[in-house]
């Protein structure tokens, strides 16, 4: 290769570089606030996705790009090309790199995910039970003292919320910031998905079975908890509100919930099942009823919900 | 021709009729060519992809605003149900199928396919599978509203309780769909293995066929799955067995494995031919031989084998364990490599090639930019801790649109405009092609980029309304798929016109090489007088060399 070639590549990957890492850092800003500690790690790994993206993508655009611009012959021009049928060395190469590229991410993503650790410790020792859900479990703290996991319902469509220690029951989730939070999901009768973007987070809720659940929100809040595993005609309604608190706060919550008595929270599909025939088109086709609106102690503030 | 042989003039008797390529009605009949075949899959799939772009303005209407508006959500729900659907089994596969159908015989030297009865039969199924979908409509409770991959146990609670629902259609016409293909794929691995014209060694065949045979493996490995889970689904629903039903002890999970062991392998089934177009259309309009023709060509092998190992990786969130959530990691990331080494040596074959930019030269430099940008999104899809959170978010709808969309609809439209001419002796006509490309790439980068920031927001997929937060990108996304549904109207026009009335095409208008392109344009109806003999490799650009040894006897035909 000629010395001029190789100052030209040089330049050309110096330059994509930069442009890919400056896109990479950019990536922070397309997802949501970072308010779990897991969300942080799954943002840096997807920063470095993006950043490696961007380079193979404007590689491959520059490099396509640039011989529509410039190798392009005239009408009349009935030549053919250098006739190269293939190089071993740059076939080999670009085996090689690749190979290499998919290794160091996908360890990067493995070491993540076991950072992450979001089935909590019984997961791991239960990695040779294939498809099998632990049941609920109560962990001990180092003090002795055992934290019942809060209980997360979930039927077509609402969502319900369970504190067992309190006996409070509420349809928004309240949380205490920077504490590892521990979740007992279960469903009523679909395949219901528990997913908050802004902790990065998503398990689908089997059901017939109890899926434990671990992370630590660390940014006070209100997000958004929505239904991510299509669960029939009222999916979409099927979201709430997750509000981190200080726990301070969250300790004067629960305790004012436990005050009040249960009382019938809104609930969107219920509201809109039952005046289903309204302006919009509609070919009266039959839904499955919802289930009636949850009664509560706490019911949901957000008029969306 | 100048000089005609004797014999190939008294050959030349009258052709009979249902097959004559001057008579229309063929198309309509139980023909059993292959090119007749191939065209009756082109234009009857096309038909169904006009149907499921109308059904996917529907929803881009609905999702224009944050409320649910337009439809009842039964509607909107079932619109996406059967964009899905017919887009998948009626647009996708049988218009893959119809395109390999008429090529394959053509390009490996033969005179039809191996099982010409069965090509038609599993043709004639397509139809049957259309007007299933379709008369689900009509159907007390409408058709299935449960998605085109209808997890239990959504898809089994039939609101309305009647026997025959929209459900109970939709799983019929799938498991019909996939006896059809499966047929399909015994006739093309047949015809490939046991029909190549003499010289033709599995390396000398062009790198189409190649994915064809490629594709085709994986629907006889991985079809069945799916049939059997549909024809289990069927059972669970209607007689009352419970297979996947949790309530009677059944495993909805299960289902999923079902589902996705050939769910996840078809999209290979669809993109592994484009990868074929691409690397039949780049050499043309470069002048050059494919980079690396027997590298490309093993890759493709190599997708199959692999593609059957990575099917999990639609359900990280759902109820797996972590140990099957790593592996399956590994090996989704692997199939990066055989399909990184075919983009690089589309690269390297475009480069200081002598380009051409006719339309389907830019409708598959389109599909390869578009191709690569969907498949970095698919590496961060397999990377776990990244899938947790946009798992069954928009950004997978970004994503597959940018693969069914972006890299197989465009590499299927510069197929089309490619083999036009051999297909119906016409040219098309240049400026609506180039038109039409502009307007389709506008539009499904309009429609479909968007979709990626969504999805890194939080935006479930699958929503007949959503927060007030996502309201900018999804007016984007919905001017885009109006501009799409409109990019068709060009093409129609160019394809209607053109066939009626369309320049005379010469029988290579491209100065290309293949097997197809020494016979005339349209082909007889036997394809070849005499059975090639070939001589060299496919791709000999700029070599001056020939590709077979009795060229002149072939043609003969052509007169």
């Amino acid at each position: 290769m000629k010395l001029r070639t190789i100052f030209t590549l040089v330049v050309v990957a110096i330059a994509l570089g930069l442009v890919s890492f400056w896109v990479g850092q950019q990536s922070y800003g397309w997802l949501p606030p970072q308010a779990s500690a897991e969300s942080e790690l799954v943002d840096n790994l997807f920063s470095f996705l993006v950043t490696l993206g961007s380079f193979i993508f404007l590689g491959v655009a520059v490099a396509v790009l640039y011989t529509v611009l410039v190798h392009r012959v005239g009408r009349y021009d009935m030549s053919d090309g250098p006739p190269i049928e293939g190089n071993v060395t740059l076939e080999v190469v670009w085996t090689v790199i690749p190979v290499l590229l998919v290794v160091w991410i996908a360890a990067y993503s493995y070491q993540t995910y076991e950072r992450m650790a979001v089935h909590g410790p019984m997961e791991l020792v239960h990695l040779h039970n294939p498809m099998g859900m632990e049941p609920a479990y109560a962990a001990t703290l180092e003090d002795g003292e055992v934290v019942e996991p809060i209980e997360v319902h979930s039927r077509q469509w609402a969502w319900e919320f369970r504190y067992p220690e309190q006996n409070v029951t509420s349809a928004e989730l309240h949380l205490p910031v920077d504490q590892r939070v521990r979740l007992a999901l279960q469903s009523e009768d679909v395949i219901h998905g528990f997913y908050i973007p802004a902790f990065r987070l998503k398990q689908d809720i089997i059901p017939g079975k109890t899926i434990d659940f671990e992370f630590t929100p660390i940014r006070e809040g209100t997000y958004r908890l929505r239904d991510s595993q299509y669960s029939g005609t009222y999916f979409a309604a099927m979201q709430t509100d997750v509000v981190v608190q200080s726990p301070a706060e969250y300790q004067q919550w629960l305790a004012q919930a436990a005050s009040q008595p249960p009382q019938t929270s809104a609930n969107r599909a219920d509201y809109e099942y039952k005046r289903a025939a309204k302006k919009r088109i509609n070919a009266g086709w039959k839904s499955v009823p919802p289930a009636p609106a949850p009664v509560v102690n706490y019911p949901a503030q957000d008029g969306r919900a | 021709m100048t000089n005609i042989p004797i014999e190939a003039i008294a050959a030349k008797t009258p052709q009979p009729l249902p097959g004559a390529p001057d008579n229309w009605k063929r198309f309509f009949s139980f023909s059993t060519d292959h090119k007749v075949i191939g065209i009756q899959y082109l234009v009857t799939s096309f038909i169904f992809f006009l149907i499921g772009g109308f059904f996917a303005m529907i929803i881009r209407g609905e999702l224009i605003t944050p409320e649910s508006d337009l439809v009842d959500r039964t509607i909107y729900n079932a619109m996406f149900t059967m964009h899905g659907t017919v887009m998948l089994f009626l647009w996708m596969f049988p218009s893959l199928v119809g395109l390999a159908n008429y090529l394959v015989p053509l390009m490996i030297g033969a005179r039809d396919m191996a099982f010409p009865r069965l090509n038609a039969a599993a043709f004639w199924m397509v139809p049957v599978v259309g007007i299933l979908l379709m008369a689900s409509f009509f159907v007390p409770g409408g058709p299935s509203q449960s998605g085109w991959w209808a997890y239990p146990p959504v898809s089994l609670q039939n609101p309305t309780g009647n026997l025959v629902n929209g459900q109970f259609l939709w799983l019929l016409a799938v498991a019909v769909s996939g006896v059809s293909s499966i047929m399909g794929a015994v006739n093309f691995v047949t015809t490939i293995v046991m029909m190549r014209a003499p010289g033709m060694t599995y390396f000398r065949m062009p790198a189409y066929v190649w994915t064809v045979l490629s594709a085709q493996i994986i629907q006889l490995y991985g079809l069945p799955a799916l049939t059997a889970g549909a024809v289990m689904l069927l059972m669970d629903l209607t007689f009352g067995t419970s297979f996947f039903d949790p309530a009677k002890g059944g495993s909805p999970v299960l289902f999923q494995h079902f589902f996705w062991f050939y769910s996840h392998p078809a999209v290979y089934v669809i993109i592994l031919p484009i990868f074929g177009v691409f690397s039949e259309i780049f050499p043309v309009f470069a002048r050059k031989p494919l980079f690396g023709y027997k590298v490309v060509a093993i890759s493709s092998i190599v997708i199959t084998i692999l593609s059957g190992t990575v099917w999990v990786h639609h359900m990280f969130a759902s109820g797996t364990p972590g140990w099957m959530r790593m592996i399956f990691m590994f090996s989704t990331m692997a199939i990066a490599v055989p399909t990184g080494v075919k983009v690089f040596a589309w690269v390297a074959t475009l480069w200081g090639g002598k380009l051409r930019l006719t339309t389907p030269m830019l409708f598959a430099l389109g599909a390869l930019l578009m191709f690569v940008f969907s498949g970095i999104t698919g590496i961060m899809l397999a990377s776990v801790p990244i899938d947790i959170h946009v798992n069954n978010t928009y950004f997978v709808v970004g994503h597959f649109h940018y693969v069914i969309f972006g890299a197989a609809t465009m590499g299927m439209y510069a197929a089309i405009y490619h083999w036009f001419p051999k297909m119906t002796g016409r040219m098309y006509n240049e400026g609506l092609g180039q038109l039409h490309f502009w307007l389709t790439l506008i539009g499904a980068n309009l429609n479909f980029f968007p979709m990626h920031p969504l999805g890194l927001m939080g935006m479930p997929r699958r929503v007949a309304s959503y927060d007030p937060e996502f309201a900018f990108w999804n007016v984007l996304a919905s001017i885009g798929a109006f501009l799409l549904g409109m990019s068709t109207l060009p093409f129609i026009l160019n394809i209607v016109g053109s066939w009626v009335q369309g320049k005379k095409a010469p029988d290579n208008p491209w100065r290309a090489i293949g097997l197809e392109w020494l016979v005339s344009s349209p082909p007889p109806v036997e394809n070849f007088e005499e059975i090639p003999v070939v001589v060299a490799e496919p791709y000999g650009y700029g070599k001056d060399e020939p590709l077979v040894e009795n060229g002149k006897v072939i043609a003969a035909a052509e007169v």
